[in-house]
């Protein structure tokens, strides 16, 4: 056990946390009521994807020598020899030690803007957990395995808006490649390592990121084509810096709804 | 040009062997989108294993106006149905 590969498995809950609360942004709000459905789903989809993400980090840190957990236990608001939940990690923490891809907190802003968000994750997260699949680690193995049911589906769905925007009207078109340009420039942190990607990788815990990005360019070109979009420059200048907590400033605001009534009723159950 | 997106009718498969049952209709704007929101609302709590969608342009309705002369006169001709018939001895195990 290592404080990486804790950091690892944050990574990944991180990631599918803070998707699945952007997304259910929409509930209510979905342009029509089947799509408010199917997106509420996909929201509930990764949420139970990050639930047992954060089941497996805190029993890492539960098993962590106590030295290196006191080392840790302040950044989790929590006492040193206190046990860590799985909602520890979601409500504990503040935005600098979150350490998902700064692409999934942004803004929904509209419905291209959320389905192009939604289709460069879910092209890497099936690539991504097909290849998690052969992990050494069983744990991360086994959710890898269930969660790409999951994210096949979420790709098939988010795929068809990007062509049925891309391909259908002058204005749609516009601004579905509107969403693809902007957002393009969040992509690229996906396929950076960090120290906890990296010592993962040497573990065979993770996966080789470089070996899925040129899969990943393939398939969404495939898409992009097929709905009449441009592919941007895949030598673009890239940002980067979520997966070791530094975020963009729509991090606070996703936390404080997501973490204010244990913030407000610290420890408070229901 | 109306704005509303086409209406679909459902039909899912609960169980296989079983056949596809009517279960209610939704908006879609084509076929495949359809499918997905089928699947998104009427199979989210495990209903189904398998779906159909009809636009609901290409279903002909009965009217149920001519329900008098439609279904009616059917009410009395007991001898349509096979118990009206009574079976002779040698045929045991029916």
């Amino acid at each position: 056990m290592s404080v990486n590969k804790l950091n690892y498995i944050l990574q990944l809950a991180d990631n599918a946390l803070i998707i699945g609360h952007r997304i259910s942004e929409w509930c209510g709000h979905g342009p029509i009521l089947e799509q408010d459905i199917a997106i509420t789903n996909t929201a509930l989809d990764h949420l139970g994807q990050a639930r047992s993400l954060f089941q497996y980090a805190a029993s890492l840190y539960n098993e962590l020598p106590a030295e290196e957990r006191a080392a840790i236990a302040p950044n989790l608001n929590i006492a040193a020899d206190q046990i860590a939940d799985e909602d520890t990690f979601p409500y504990h923490r503040d935005a600098w030690d979150f350490r998902n891809v700064q692409l999934l907190e942004q803004d929904n802003k509209d419905w291209a803007y959320t389905v192009a968000r939604s289709f460069f994750y879910d092209q890497f997260t099936v690539l991504h957990y097909t290849a998690l699949r052969s992990s050494t680690d069983a744990s991360v193995a086994a959710i890898a395995e269930k969660s790409l049911k999951e994210a096949k589906y979420h790709l098939k769905w988010s795929s068809e808006w990007v062509i049925r925007l891309g391909d259908g009207t002058e204005e749609s078109h516009a601004r579905m490649q509107e969403a693809i340009n902007e957002l393009w420039a969040y992509s690229g942190e996906l396929f950076m390592a960090s120290e906890a990607d990296t010592a993962m990788l040497a573990e065979g815990v993770a996966t080789a990121l470089d070996k899925i990005k040129t899969d990943w360019f393939t398939n969404v070109y495939a898409i992009l084509s097929e709905a009449t979009l441009a592919m941007p420059d895949a030598n673009a200048w890239m940002h980067s810096g979520g997966k070791t907590g530094t975020h963009t400033e729509h991090m606070g605001f996703i936390l404080t709804e997501l973490q204010y009534v244990q913030r407000a009723y610290p420890n408070m159950t229901w | 040009m109306s704005q509303e997106w086409p209406l679909w009718e459902v039909f899912i498969r609960s169980k296989t062997g079983l056949d596809h049952k009517h279960v209610g209709s939704l908006h879609a704007a084509d076929a495949a989108m359809a499918m997905e929101n089928a699947r998104d609302v009427y199979t989210r709590r495990m209903e189904g294993v398998s779906i159909w969608v009809v636009e609901s342009k290409h279903i002909h309705a009965s009217n149920p106006d001519e329900a008098d002369s439609m279904y009616d006169p059917a009410n009395d001709k007991v001898y349509r149905h096979p118990t009206f018939y009574v079976l002779p001895k040698e045929v045991e195990y029916m």
